[in-house]
């Protein structure tokens, strides 16, 4: 059992008071807080001096240490002498080695909130810096991409198609998870409304031109964003911290053809693709509905499908497709390689790049039904 | 490879005059001059955090100097476009302080990237090649390793592989010591010296650890974090020997200022 913890307190004269310290003082043990010596300062404002008598210590540790420095600090600021007896010598030592080193008021002042109008013209100024970045990024995809027309760009095969492998085969199990889905959810909705006409044979007009045209592309960019578009900014990000990318720079290779170029034509050429299977999938998901609720038979449904379906329809899905994958590319690269250099900046990096592609990809479908409707596609 | 007879030492291979490297309004040192001579270990030194690496990054091209200029013979470096930049890199190698290995690639694949991208070499060469860099920094067989596969020590000697895979005129290191055991740090200075005697390639070095800098440095500036610039330079012993200031003796006898003077010579 350890000796309970204790300050004594006694008056050595009239203005000295001595406090003695006794017991074991470790984490975790209940133990005086050094309030109490306040305490009796401010209670008798005679006291000019203090002394510490530390015999009857029996144990101690960092507690102890941050106890005296309390009232070390609190005595220098009232102007009262504080005076140590009998204290183990590494106690003094550690105290010694506490106050060696002055404080960096430095690096102290940069946490200093600041003004409310600072942050916002922070923010405008940071806003602007970051469109001229995102625009410069642009323009170097575009040269490096017309480099690469031209036979010119260095990047190694082997990766692109590994990344080809990345991005296409393996994304297959969850663009069919989600088209299935996506085309079960459209039917069903569709339905309760025509059953009300006795239309259901519509349904698979609705689910066909629905997935073509929007949700085929919209479902495959997003879950491209969220998949490749965070794992490019993820390896890009890390590359940066590792210094890879300054190796790279420095031998005179360009990211832009090295790193980037691969990741932008493996998702140009898988994305339309992989819009293709999640439409067909996406129908499949309706005909589910379409034939096991509706009492259609298949043949009907997919006759219906295919007089409801015309090449503009599919075409114009495949070209937002590839927009997206362009997008997604984009933005999971721009923010791989504008990453800082801790962990925290590869998963900030990883986020921003994920929360960019969505609102590009959302924007720009807007842009699209907009334009498909003054031009009457 | 006789470059030493074309070009003998003492001809200036770097200069730097009036350089100034800041981020943003933050000066981190200013008004640096100092010339780096064909074939000499030339040592950066200073504390922690007073900007031998940011130094290095001006040195290679990956910052731009707020103000001054840096020669490398008689171009002066960030004044000409990027491309003829790069190729002025192109005969430099850089051994990064992590060794930064393409983590994607095998070390057969790193250290032949620079080739494939450089030389009309056929594949087969470029194999021989690979192997005999590999096996100069005691990493024979080790090619078709991926990079997180090797200890730090080991990587780091591969990133030496890769910096030297063009034989290159100048090889600059980012603290190349940190993180070794003492006897691989020995082996790593030897290696640097005898890259320097047989190839007569420069070597720029970046380090705080004593026994390198005393063993290999013939020429050498302190980066003050203070003052916020060079407050010595020349060759190290000499350097002791000879200077004032107080932070350098400190530094080069680990804060034993006291028996500086004897210890000199």
């Amino acid at each position: 059992m350890q000796a309970q913890s204790k300050i004594d307190f006694s008056h050595f004269s009239a203005d000295t008071l001595q406090v003695v310290i006794s017991g074991t003082w470790k984490i975790g043990g209940k133990l005086p807080a050094p309030g109490e010596v306040f305490r009796r300062l401010t209670s008798d404002p005679r006291i000019k001096n203090i002394i510490i008598n530390g015999s009857g210590l029996q144990g101690w540790d960092t507690t102890f240490l941050t106890f005296i420095s309390t009232i070390n600090k609190e005595c220098q600021s009232r102007n009262i002498g504080l005076e140590m007896r009998e204290l183990p010598r590494g106690v003094e030592r550690l105290l010694h080695l506490a106050s060696a080193a002055s404080e960096q008021t430095e690096a102290r002042q940069q946490r200093v909130r600041k003004p409310f109008l600072y942050m916002v013209g922070d923010s405008a100024v940071h806003f602007g810096t970051s469109t001229v970045e995102m625009l410069s990024f642009i323009g170097g995809v575009a040269l490096t991409f017309l480099k690469f027309l031209q036979g010119k760009a260095s990047f190694r095969r082997i990766d692109l198609l590994l990344l080809i492998e990345e991005c296409g085969a393996q994304s297959l199990p969850i663009i069919t998870l989600i088209s299935v889905l996506v085309g079960l959810i459209l039917a069903f909705v569709g339905a309760v409304q025509l059953k009300l006409f006795g239309a259901q044979i519509y349904v698979a007009n609705l689910v066909a031109i629905a997935m073509a045209r929007e949700m085929g592309a919209l479902m495959t960019g997003i879950i491209m964003a969220g998949r490749t578009g965070a794992a490019f900014a993820a390896q890009l990000g890390t590359m940066q911290v590792n210094e890879e990318i300054d190796a790279l720079t420095t031998l005179g290779i360009s990211p832009m053809e090295f790193l980037v170029l691969p990741r932008l034509l493996a998702l140009v050429l898988m994305v339309p693709l992989l819009c293709l299977y999640a439409d067909f999938l996406g129908i499949l998901g309706g005909a589910i509905v379409g034939v096991g609720m509706l009492d259609i038979t298949l043949v009907q449904y997919l006759a219906q499908t295919q007089e409801s379906l015309d090449l503009t329809n599919i075409s114009l899905g495949i070209f937002k497709g590839t927009i997206f994958a362009i997008i997604v590319a984009m933005s999971g690269c721009m923010r791989g390689l504008q990453s800082g250099r801790s962990a925290s900046a590869v998963g900030e990096a990883a986020t921003s790049a994920v929360v960019t592609a969505i609102v590009g990809i959302i924007v720009t479908d807007g842009i699209v039904a907009v334009l498909c409707d003054v031009l009457q596609i | 490879m006789n470059r030493q007879d074309e070009k003998t030492s003492n001809t200036p291979h770097i200069i730097v005059s009036d350089l100034t490297m800041a981020y943003g309004d933050f000066v981190i040192q200013r008004d640096l001059n100092f010339t780096i001579n064909r074939n000499d270990v030339f040592i950066v030194m200073g504390g922690s955090g007073c900007g031998k690496t940011t130094l290095l990054r001006h040195l290679i091209g990956l910052k731009r100097p707020v103000k001054g200029k840096v020669f490398y013979e008689d171009i002066s470096f960030w004044e000409v476009d990027s491309g003829e930049r790069s190729r002025i890199m192109r005969k430099s190698g850089i051994l990064y302080q992590g060794g930064a290995l393409w983590s994607s690639m095998t070390l057969a694949e790193n250290v032949a990237l620079p080739l494939d991208e450089y030389t009309d070499l056929s594949r087969g060469d470029i194999k021989e090649i690979v192997s005999l860099k590999l096996a100069m920094v005691g990493l024979a067989g080790y090619e078709e390793f991926y990079p997180a596969e090797l200890s730090g020590g080991m990587q780091k000697r591969a990133g030496l592989a890769r910096a030297m895979a063009l034989d290159p005129e100048i090889l600059f290191f980012d603290e190349p010591s940190a993180g070794l055991d003492p006897i691989s740090a020995k082996r790593l200075d030897d290696l640097i010296l005898e890259l320097r005697d047989s190839l007569g390639t420069t070597v720029v070095v970046v380090t705080h650890e004593l026994p390198s800098i005393f063993a290999i440095g013939n020429n050498s500036i302190f980066l003050d974090t203070e003052t916020r610039t060079i407050i010595g330079q020349g060759e190290p012993h000499m350097l002791l020997a000879q200077t004032d200031a107080l932070r350098v003796k400190e530094f080069l006898t680990r804060g034993e200022t006291a028996s500086a003077g004897s210890r000199a010579g």
